[in-house]
């Protein structure tokens, strides 16, 4: 067990160092970042001193280790565009991704999960078949066109909800907030459903398909031969086993929330830190796209560990495999 | 002639004869398909104007509501948008550079999965280890921020003046750099299936090579699953191609393509002018659609668990 855990730690930081050395590379030799924060006016004397100033003349290991030790204390520079703190901009974004993503998946779980289980209850009534297409068109339509079609109908069309922006905000400390205002609620609408659809067709067929197989087993049968009510089998015993997986591809999935929410917060110009990393890229503002890897990188690493650890916890046929065939074993999902 | 009935009944008695006709939508969805890759080829023959020609452009035009409006214009057919280009034929060739962008990037990407996943998978030891790690590091990242990511660098590293003649290239290396691992995950494990069958041994046996064992034996054997995704695979890469070009950072605006267009059109969405996003996003639907039911069906055919 304790082998277990520290062989993931141990990979776990690998890959969080070879993102960080990836953003350095990044940051150091995409473009130059003296030309970049000076204007075409500055003598070369005075880049040169920035450059020594910054750093940059330095052997590379140890501009390395300081860029990595930097990051550890959340130190990534200054912006090129906007001459400010990168994780000033960052934390200040932080709040709207944060509560986009949050609404967004708890939408989905409570829409998708009933979805699920209605249709692999009822295979063959006309609801179950209009979620089968709402599930495929929300599978394999683009996120931005999605949208782009939500704004067409309720923004343009109707006119009932805004279609940009967060609404007024009000401030909590350093957190600001969309909840406590009526305009930052209804901005939050259609940005939230955007990126909770495609989530929730995701929940929606796994639930489905894990229901449809749970119910085959023999002891669903043999639930149903104690002459237990349809209501218990359902779903103290069918619904209740397929929840492990539902949880695991939920966490796992929070990494791919990020990245849709990058794409619906261009389309919503919803101020958060996906918008703001589209800007970076389109400027090639290098430090907002080191830092915001580093930090996605992070996020990423930290859900997945978590994901694997609690694999370990659930299942024990894991620990198993794990002694047998050492390590090799592939992670489901 | 009969020959021609004989092979028609052939196939219209096989497998996928009898599955294709229990399933009129995937019939549907490969006449779309179809329509498209027609459309796509002969762009220059059936668009009714050519969007890259700048000279054949009049602003005069600009911004004209479809044929059946009171104010639309005979000979634009759905409507024009904001530089005067005519709406369906921009989407003509939009959809020849979604597919040509799309068909090329699966390509690289295909290639690279299926070489690494075989060397993988056939080699094993550490060459296999540290090939999958990478893999699997890169599968826990969604494919568009690694796209996003790879398109920020090259831009940086091109200079300015090039980048967007260099725009579709970055946009295939970007999109097919991204999607490899799925591959190579797949090739990898049949491979590692077919290395322990006989004929590999009596292969080896005879002492041929190793790179002509995977090229003549294997691949031929490990390509049935390649073939589902990259057909799924597809529509992916039309979809990233799209968002990309629509955030801006794909397909310079100059040139059509479905995401660009639709960049354009979202700006025009309040002022009324709805033609010209609402085509170009539902032919981008309907092409992603249709490629996305031809590959569950196709999953299903070669899936021998399923018969």
């Amino acid at each position: 067990m304790i082998a277990f855990v520290l062989s993931r730690l141990l990979q776990s930081a690998v890959v969080m160092v070879a993102v960080a050395v990836i953003a350095f590379f990044l940051f150091r030799y995409v473009g130059d970042p003296v030309l970049a924060m000076t204007g075409q006016e500055t003598s070369r004397e005075d880049q040169e001193r920035l450059r020594t100033q910054l750093g940059l003349n330095d052997p590379l290991v140890v501009q390395v280790f300081r860029f990595l030790g930097r990051g550890v204390s959340g130190d990534f520079g200054i912006s090129y565009r906007q001459r400010r703190p990168v994780t000033e901009m960052l934390v200040e974004r932080l709040p709207a991704t944060l509560e986009l993503s949050v609404v967004s998946a708890l939408f989905a779980l409570a829409v998708g999960i009933p979805m699920g289980v209605y249709s692999a209850l009822r295979r063959d009534t006309w609801l179950s078949r209009v979620f089968q297409v709402v599930s495929l068109i929300g599978i394999s339509l683009p996120p931005f066109l999605v949208g782009i079609l939500l704004i067409f109908v309720f923004a343009v069309l109707l006119g009932w909800l805004p279609s940009s922006g967060r609404g007024e905000v009000v401030s909590l400390g350093w957190w600001t907030t969309g909840f406590l205002t009526l305009s930052g609620l209804q901005a939050l609408l259609l940005p939230a459903l955007t990126l909770g659809l495609y989530q929730m067709t995701l929940l929606m067929r796994l639930v489905r398909s894990e229901m449809l197989e749970v119910l085959r087993t023999d002891y669903v049968k043999f639930a149903r031969a104690r002459g237990l009510t349809d209501r218990t089998v359902h779903f103290g015993h069918a619904l209740r086993n397929t929840l492990v997986p539902v949880i695991t591809v939920t966490a796992l999935q929070l990494g791919s929330v990020i990245a849709f929410a990058v794409i619906t917060e261009t389309v919503f110009q919803w101020p958060g830190m996906g918008y703001q990393f589209i800007q970076a890229v389109a400027s090639v503002d290098v430090p907002v796209m080191a830092a915001y890897l580093v930090m996605v990188g992070f996020i990423f690493v930290t859900i997945n560990l978590s994901a694997d650890l609690l694999y370990y916890g659930v299942d024990p046929r894991l620990r198993l495999e794990r002694t047998v065939i050492g390590g090799q074993a592939d992670r489901g999902a | 002639m009969s020959w021609r009935v004989g092979r028609w009944h052939r196939l219209r008695e096989s497998e996928i004869g009898y599955s294709l006709r229990r399933s009129p939508l995937t019939v549907f969805a490969a006449m779309v398909t179809l329509a498209f890759a027609v459309a796509a080829i002969a762009a220059p023959l059936l668009a009714p104007h050519n969007p890259y020609d700048l000279a054949s452009l009049s602003l005069v035009d600009a911004l004209t509501p479809p044929r059946w409006d009171a104010k639309g214009k005979s000979e634009y057919l759905l409507g024009t948008d904001d530089q005067g280009r005519d709406v369906l034929s921009t989407i003509i060739y939009g959809a020849r550079l979604s597919l040509a962008v799309g068909a090329t990037s699966v390509l690289l990407a295909a290639s690279l999965g299926v070489t690494l996943g075989l060397v993988s998978g056939y080699v094993g030891g550490r060459a296999d280890a540290v090939m999958m790690r990478i893999a699997d590091v890169q599968m826990s990242f969604p494919a568009i921020l690694i796209a996003l990511l790879i398109d920020g660098v090259l831009r940086g590293v091109l200079p300015l003046q090039t980048s967007d003649d260099l725009a579709i290239v970055v946009i295939i290396l970007a999109i097919g750099l991204s999607t490899w691992p799925q591959y190579a995950r797949t090739v990898r494990a049949s491979t590692m299936v077919e290395r322990a069958k006989d004929y590999v041994k009596a292969a080896q046996l005879i002492g041929r090579h190793s790179a002509a064992i995977l090229a003549h034996h294997v691949l031929p054997n490990v390509m049935g699953p390649v073939l589902v995704i990259a057909t799924i695979q597809l529509a992916v890469a039309i979809i990233l191609e799209a968002t990309l070009s629509f955030l801006g950072v794909g397909i310079p605006p100059t040139t059509p393509s479905l995401g660009t267009m639709l960049r354009i059109g979202n700006n025009f969405m309040f002022s009324g002018q709805w033609w010209i996003i609402a085509f170009p996003g539902v032919a981008l639907a309907m092409l992603v659609l249709s490629v996305n039911l031809l590959g569950d069906w196709l999953r299903d055919v070669l899936n021998p668990k399923l018969r």
